[in-house]
């Protein structure tokens, strides 16, 4: 510890040589206050650096105790050396350890563990409910350009190539026999092999397309909608397909006990791409860019909770779909799943009033 | 006689209502953290591989499920590492750690998960979609004119290189979950000069209120600075300090420029800190009063 300084006053006159008087010493305010709180400075900032990147949680109890009151003593140290000092370092100091410390008392605060149940269980419906507008315009797009799409290509099949693209279709078209429509309905022998390893090139395929729904929506949520009614448009193409032949029961029945989870999840991407445009374009009462962070951050909510929804789709899809081939069972399958996700969208973490 | 230039820096107001500044990561340590990641995600993709296929091989395991737990863990690895790490490391993933940087709420609250998922969702269409602007322009905006081409190459280049078009560096992740990659603050506290051992003062120099009136606190944090230096140029540095500000006070006496400066520092520093409490701040030496 330095010890107390004794400064020359500035009140002796140049013309007095009388030396400035010992009995009444002026150590400097900011220095004293330095003195008197240093100790517990250094003390923080022992604490934050054994809290390394961990944070908080690596610290033993005893030491956490103290954290808190450190914090803010070093805090309001801040405050008052902005106001009477003039030590640069010192100010440095101060401002670069609450800094830190600031980092560890309100980093993320909560284990992994506890975070992915709360999630789950409350913060993805809750976020989706209270997107409920979004989402019905999203799930409008996809009506809209099924119709449109099924429409369109019922009136002439060439229009087909232009609604889906050659990966997509696969080599089914209006061209194809109404016996190679129906095979794929029924995965034959030799497809079974790698279900699972196509159940999951699916899921990450869709998940991929989900989260760019939601990237993009920061273009003021124009390319979300566009892919979403683009969504649609290959839906109904392949519908009409089906349809002309006849073969529309069967093809619902391969499509929905996935496709509900899998529509649904699409939507969802969509109706956060489309609030992320909205709060972009109509920040309302807000500032602009405190709207995007606040909607953006809601929305990330949704898209995460869409790739898990898009990871149960392409479990369904991969496995289920390829060893059930019974009509009735496949819709009872899809009317399971929808039941499911609505009850479980419109009731989960709902506070009890 | 000038500082160092001043970094950018980025104010968080804490709950308790205090200001602290933050130096915003500079683009270029942002790029070399992302690298080192991108190279790490990598590694632990082909980490997995090896063994993987080893097993296939030996047909210890079916093929089918090799590859469904290679793509199932390439797609988690790649689309979750750095929000993982985010997490669980209170905003910073390895390669941030390595260059010093992390990711703090820019409103000044705990970063909390939405916020991590939010900025990392983003990333991929950040990286990827330039590229592909850049590489193929067509596949982007298939049969379209020229110019409605250049322009969707223009939009996607914005998208990616946002951060060098705002103060903050922020890129569209950033800007949707209202976060700031900041510099890990670091600072060391060094002794109080003010309050240096009785040797290294002038024990009989005093200054009157006019010679004290000639600087503000811009020339003082530079004396500070002029003091704390360390190497060969320091003595050197000090004398011609001494000699100008003897000139500028017309100071006489004979004492050398050490004990000179600092006893000259704690009286000023003492004289603009009274000003200050009364109000009258006295930001550099062309300041006057009105």
């Amino acid at each position: 510890m330095p010890e107390p300084t004794v400064i020359p006053t500035t009140l002796v006159s140049p013309a007095s040589t009388a030396p400035p008087a010992p009995a009444a010493p002026l150590v400097l305010k900011s220095a004293a206050f330095r003195a008197e709180r240093e100790a517990s400075w250094r003390e923080l900032e022992a604490l934050v650096r054994a809290a390394g990147t961990r944070g908080a949680a690596a610290l033993p109890p005893r030491d956490l105790a103290r954290l808190p009151g450190l914090y803010r003593h070093a805090v309001s140290s801040l405050s008052v050396a902005r106001a009477i000092s003039l030590d640069r370092n010192a100010l440095e100091y101060l401002e670069s350890l609450c800094a830190r410390a600031y980092l560890v008392v309100y980093g993320t605060r909560r284990h992994l563990r506890d975070a992915v149940g709360d999630f789950v269980l409350r913060r993805f419906p809750r976020a989706v409910r209270a997107h409920a507008p979004h989402v019905a315009v999203a799930a409008a797009l996809l009506v809209l350009g099924g119709v449109t799409g099924f429409a369109l290509t019922l009136a002439d099949a060439e229009r087909f190539y232009a609604f889906v693209s050659p990966e997509v279709a696969q080599n089914r078209g209006p061209t194809s026999s109404t016996d190679a429509l129906r095979d794929v309905l029924y995965a034959r022998k030799g497809a079974a092999e790698m279900l699972t390893s196509f159940a999951m090139f699916l899921f990450s395929h869709n998940a991929r397309i989900g989260i760019l729904a939601f990237a993009v929506g920061f273009a003021g949520g124009v390319p979300s909608a566009l892919l979403v009614f683009a969504n649609g448009l290959t839906l109904g193409a392949f519908a009409a397909v089906y349809h002309a032949r006849g073969l529309s029961l069967e093809l619902w029945a391969w499509l929905l006990p996935h496709g509900v989870t899998e529509l649904l999840a699409i939507v969802l991407c969509g109706a956060a791409g489309l609030a992320l445009g909205q709060a972009l374009v109509f920040p309302g009462r807000d500032e602009r860019l405190r709207s995007l962070a606040a909607h953006g951050r809601e929305a990330a909510v949704i898209v995460t909770g869409a790739v898990g929804l898009l990871f149960v789709a392409g479990l369904v899809e991969g496995v289920f779909r390829q060893l059930v081939h019974a009509v009735p069972a496949r819709y009872a399958v899809a009317a399971a799943f929808a039941i499911l996700w609505a009850v479980y969208l419109a009731r989960a973490g709902k506070e009890r009033a | 006689m000038t500082l160092a230039p001043e970094e950018r820096r980025r104010e968080v107001v804490t709950p308790e209502g205090v200001p602290i500044r933050f130096t915003i990561a500079p683009a270029g340590d942002r790029v070399a953290a992302l690298l080192l990641d991108l190279l790490l995600v990598l590694a632990i993709v082909l980490g997995m591989i090896v063994p993987l296929f080893w097993l296939a091989v030996r047909g210890a395991v079916a093929a089918d499920v090799v590859f469904a737990t290679f793509i199932l863990a390439a797609f988690l690895v790649w689309t979750f590492y750095f929000a993982f790490f985010e997490l669980s490391w209170a905003g910073q993933t390895p390669g941030k750690r390595k260059l010093g940087l992390r990711v703090v709420d820019s409103s000044g609250g705990a970063l909390r998960a939405e916020a991590v998922l939010a900025r990392n969702l983003t990333r991929e269409a950040e990286l990827l979609l330039p590229l592909l602007a850049l590489s193929a322009g067509e596949a982007v905006f298939p049969g379209a004119p020229a110019i409605a081409r250049l322009a969707a190459v223009a939009w996607l280049g914005v998208f990616g290189f946002l951060p060098l078009f705002n103060r903050d560096r922020l890129r569209v992740g950033d800007l949707l979950a209202g976060t700031v990659v900041v510099r890990q603050p670091g600072a060391a506290l060094l002794e109080d000069l003010s309050a240096a051992p009785a040797a290294a003062r002038a024990p009989d120099v005093s200054f009157t209120d006019a010679q004290l009136d000639v600087y503000g606190i811009y020339e003082l944090q530079v004396l500070e600075q002029v003091l704390r230096q360390d190497g060969p140029a320091r003595a050197a540095a000090l004398d011609a300090v001494a000699a100008k500000i003897r000139e500028k006070l017309g100071f006489e006496g004979a004492v050398a420029a050490e004990p000179f400066l600092r006893t000259f520092y704690a009286a000023l520093r003492g004289r603009l800190e009274h000003r200050m409490l009364l109000g009258r701040r006295r930001e550099d030496k062309h300041h006057t009063d009105r």
